[in-house]
């Protein structure tokens, strides 16, 4: 299932490697598993049934409605993941302010809806068509204040820039703080709940799509190369200031996505909902789930949202165990579940034909 | 001419790391640099590939006899007008796939726009297809199209100094920088690495900077040496010349180097 | 006038505690170039350990802050030893989110013991004089003098002594000085102990300033305290010093003259206009690229 196979070959990759060998289950339910995503025609036969389901389940109830909701969060979150994963798994910048355009693309949604447009757009079938506009405002809104975060990014890198996201994340919070007209640090109550199953299903998988597809590209090979050396890249042709521009905007911009449909989802959102320990959250989302892995990122958003509600039962305790298994998973697996691999699934087929040499040497080892 | 610098200088703080270094490259000539270590050899290509702004001077690059100033472009704008090279320490993209290695540095080569990139649409299929052919040649040619998909780190020493060169040549260089090809090289295979060089520069029709400590292969492949000590120029002519000139050997016996 | 003073004062006092906190982030980082995320949790259980100390053998203020210092300088190393040091060799973001999880660890572990916000007792005689108009408490002023004294302790033994002089030798390398003898694995525990042990402090005098602790305290001061270590230039510790008077000033003049509501925003402002002059920090240096 590896295209990118990962290089650490430290110690402890080895004994997984070596106990997986050594067990014939999960050999044989690896194997399967490599069938299975060796089946490309089972993606869009399962991208249906997940869109048919997301249909069926709101409707008919097959789950109740708290598990609907989480099952919208972890869509929202694998957005955001995804989205930050490309800035800190791809580029290999450390972003620390993703709830900032978060907050631009909420802030700005909710404001649509709540005092701009007008109610009876928000009625009817009409909404069909408001609905995805006011989130890809919200998306276009946050994209825009991402390109202001891209300019420092040409001067300066690393640790200094992850104090400019970080400042970022604050100036907003605090700005919406300061802004009385937008609900002050009060927040803005009673927006409506448009934000439904089938549209969060849906912009995840765009979300999804479209950052696979700029990640499978020039500009996506830029984006890799700068993480590697940014030097040997500019030395290489690579335009790495439009590479940096483009990266940045496209991460915030399904940021704002993901706010968007956040706050249509919790209905309230206030400056304080925003704040770094937002943004830490999905941190530890992408490098659960492995940095510069779209399938990481997915896994990540999942495991996380779903383990915290699953753990819910244990109250306090489990904002005790969670840190702990996530402190545990870095010791053993630094690079997150995924690190750098990628599930074959998301990549496109013209890729895959050349890895395929390759494919044969370390299939059996993951 | 195909490359021209004018009293080029350049200062870090109040060192100056090159002063007044003039070279009038012509098209096809294979030109080395030499110089005791800290002599300001690799600052000259940085200056020349636009990782330092020069701080004063002039580097004129002609452009079917068109001159373009280098100073003040951005490393990237250098090396899309023709100018490519490889680095005294190796400085490939380690964690990426040699065919990555090789795509990346034909990046200003693909014709298709960040929309259809996003979006997988429009050229971009047959640009990518363009653009990995391309890559998969150029790996044919230099003999790595094994490793296409095996990471860079992963290579043998020999073969990722090889691969940077390949690299580069993606960016279809008229003029080649190599810094230091002989460093970490066995001295029983620079005879090999002379017949490397002067193949590609025959196959590429290249013309060629370099810039070397290994004198064996210095006086064999180049036409014309210049020699650095303190960011100054020293001497410059024929191979055998600097073998003879006092202030060379001066320069380099006070170092402790072998000549 | 009088105001600007009293204010000055105040600054002074908040200043000196995110340079204690400052200090500690730049020490780790200058040493293993990382960033330890749970810095500002550890500035919290000093607090904690403090009030715990404080309540169970009701000593005065020195012995509470000593075995405050003490207890997380003890703490600091075991997270070192366990949590960190597997990952030397691993990406540097890997440690970044260890930390991060420890952070959130020792936070909710100490919500679980303490789910309250605890008022902390006074162990300092509060005797305030007035000078000219302006009111200075004698805890201010021990406050200052404490720091000030931690500060300067502390420039002493990176600078004069063997183990500053060993501390200094590995941030700078960690292949070859190994190979002088210098015990690295040693020095990075001492680095961590002072580090964090000095964040101990500024807990306990920030829970004597401001005496209601909860276990989430640490977050936003941690943060504010790294942005200090950032603005001096992070490595560096006189930096480290200096920033934290800068931005305790900074926060504090903003809500002296404006609606203390705009104290973040002006603060973090001037800290994105500060790092675009001098993107490295008032006294850090640009580690030289070589190509």
């Amino acid at each position: 299932m590896t295209t990118q196979p990962s290089n650490d070959s430290s110690k402890s990759k080895l004994s997984w490697s070596a106990r997986f060998a050594q067990s014939p289950l999960l050999l044989r339910i690896a194997q399967a598993w490599e069938a299975l995503l060796a089946r490309r025609w089972l993606l869009p036969v399962l991208l249906v049934i997940g869109l048919a389901l997301s249909f069926l389940i709101p409707q008919f109830r097959l789950v109740n409605e708290y598990v609907q909701l989480i099952m919208m969060y972890v869509g929202i979150n694998i957005i955001m993941t995804i989205s930050l994963n490309l800035i800190n798994g791809y580029m290999g910048e450390f972003s620390v302010g993703h709830a900032g355009f978060m907050a631009v693309g909420a802030y700005i949604g909710a404001l649509l809806t709540t005092q701009v447009l007008p109610y009876a757009w928000l009625e009817g079938p009409l909404v069909m068509i408001v609905f995805p506009l006011i989130v890809l405002a919200g998306g276009a809104g946050a994209a825009l204040v991402g390109l202001l975060v891209a300019v420092p990014s040409f001067r300066t890198r690393g640790d200094y820039l992850a104090i400019v996201t970080l400042a970022f994340n604050m100036i907003v919070k605090s700005v919406i703080e300061n802004i009385e007209a937008i609900g002050g640090p009060r927040g803005i109550p009673g927006i409506d709940k448009l934000t439904t199953m089938p549209w969060v299903f849906f912009w995840t998988v765009l979300a999804v799509w479209v950052i696979r597809n700029f990640i499978y590209s020039n500009f996506g090979r830029g984006v890799l190369s700068l993480r590697e050396d940014e030097i040997a890249s500019d030395l290489m042709s690579v335009n790495t200031r439009q590479v940096k521009l483009l990266a940045f905007v496209l991460s915030s911009f399904f940021a704002g996505i993901g706010g968007a449909l956040f706050a249509h989802l919790l209905q309230f959102i206030s400056p304080r909902v925003f704040d770094i320990i937002k943004s830490t959250d999905f941190l530890i989302m992408v490098y659960l789930g492995g940095i510069g892995s779209i399938g990481g990122s997915v896994l990540g958003a999942t495991i996380y949202t779903v383990l915290l509600e699953v753990l819910r039962p244990l109250q306090v305790w489990r904002f005790v165990l969670m840190p702990l298994l996530l402190v545990f998973l870095m010791l053993y697996r630094p690079r997150g579940i995924m690190g750098l691999r990628e599930f074959r699934w998301f990549v496109p087929n013209s890729e895959l034909l050349v890895g395929k040499k390759k494919e044969v040497g370390n299939a059996a080892a993951d | 001419m195909l490359l021209q610098t004018k009293s080029l200088t350049h200062y870090f703080g109040g060192l100056c790391a090159v002063m007044d270094f003039n070279l009038d490259l012509q098209p096809g000539e294979l030109v080395g640099i030499i110089g005791p270590n800290g002599a300001g050899k690799t600052t000259v290509f940085n200056l020349i590939t636009g990782v330092y702004k020069a701080s004063q001077g002039s580097i004129q690059f002609f452009n079917n006899g068109q001159a373009v100033e280098l100073v003040g472009l951005r490393p990237n704008q250098v090396t899309a007008l023709g100018i490519a090279r490889t680095f005294q320490n190796i400085r490939l993209f380690r964690e990426l796939t040699v065919l990555d290695n090789v795509r990346i540095a034909a990046f200003n080569q693909v014709g298709y726009s960040p929309w259809e990139a996003l979006l997988h649409l429009g050229r971009f299929r047959s640009e990518e297809t363009r653009i990995q052919n391309y890559a998969l040649e150029l790996l044919e040619f230099f003999k790595l199209h094994d490793y296409a998909s095996e990471l860079a780190m992963n290579l043998p020493y020999g073969l990722q100094r090889r691969l940077e060169i390949a690299r580069a040549m993606a960016t279809r260089p008229k003029i080649l920088l190599l810094d230091e090809p002989a460093a970490g090289i066995n001295p029983k295979e620079i005879d090999r690495l002379m017949e490397f060089i002067a193949w590609i520069r025959q196959e590429f029709d290249l013309t060629i900077i370099l810039i070397e400590h290994q004198m064996r292969l210095v006086m064999n492949i180049c036409e014309r040496l210049k020699v650095l000590d303190f960011g100054k120029t020293i001497a410059e002519g024929l191979p055998v010349e600097i073998q003879n000139n006092s202030e060379v050997l001066e320069a380099y016996l006070g170092e402790g180097d072998d000549l | 006038m009088i105001y600007i003073l009293q204010q000055s004062l105040n600054a002074l006092q908040l200043g000196s505690i995110y340079a204690l906190i400052a200090l500690g982030y730049t020490m780790v980082y200058g040493i293993l170039t990382m960033i330890n995320f749970a810095h500002g949790d550890l500035f919290m259980v000093g607090a904690f350990f403090g009030f715990m100390a404080a309540l169970a053998f009701k000593l005065p203020f020195i012995p509470t802050l000593l075995i405050s210092m003490i207890g997380v300088g003890l703490l600091g190393v075991a997270i070192e030893r366990v949590a960190y040091k597997p990952l030397r060799q691993a990406p540097r973001v890997s440690a970044i989110i260890t930390a991060l999880g420890v952070g959130i660890f020792l936070e909710n572990l100490t919500l679980v013991f303490y789910p309250y916000p605890q008022s902390v007792p006074q162990l300092l005689q509060n005797i305030t004089w007035t000078i000219g108009g302006v009111t200075v408490s004698s805890l201010q002023i021990i406050i200052i003098l404490m720091s000030l004294g931690l500060m300067v302790l502390l420039d002493f033994i990176v600078r004069r002594t063997m183990v500053g002089m060993a501390m200094r030798a590995v941030s700078w390398d960690k292949t070859i000085v190994p190979l002088m003898g210098v015990p690295v694995n040693l020095v990075i525990s001492i680095t961590f102990a002072i580090g964090t042990s000095l964040g101990g402090a500024a807990g306990v005098m920030y829970s004597q300033a401001f005496p209601v602790i909860d276990p989430y305290m640490g977050i936003m001061i941690g943060w504010k305290a790294f942005i200090s270590a950032v603005v001096g230039g992070i490595g560096n510790i006189r930096g480290a010093m200096i920033g934290g008077f800068i931005l305790g000033g900074v926060e504090i003049m903003v809500a002296a003259f404006l609606p203390s509501t705009y104290r973040d925003f002006v603060a973090f402002t001037l800290l994105l206009v500060l790092l675009i002059f001098r993107p490295y920090g008032i006294l850090g240096q640009p580690r030289p690229q070589k190509v």
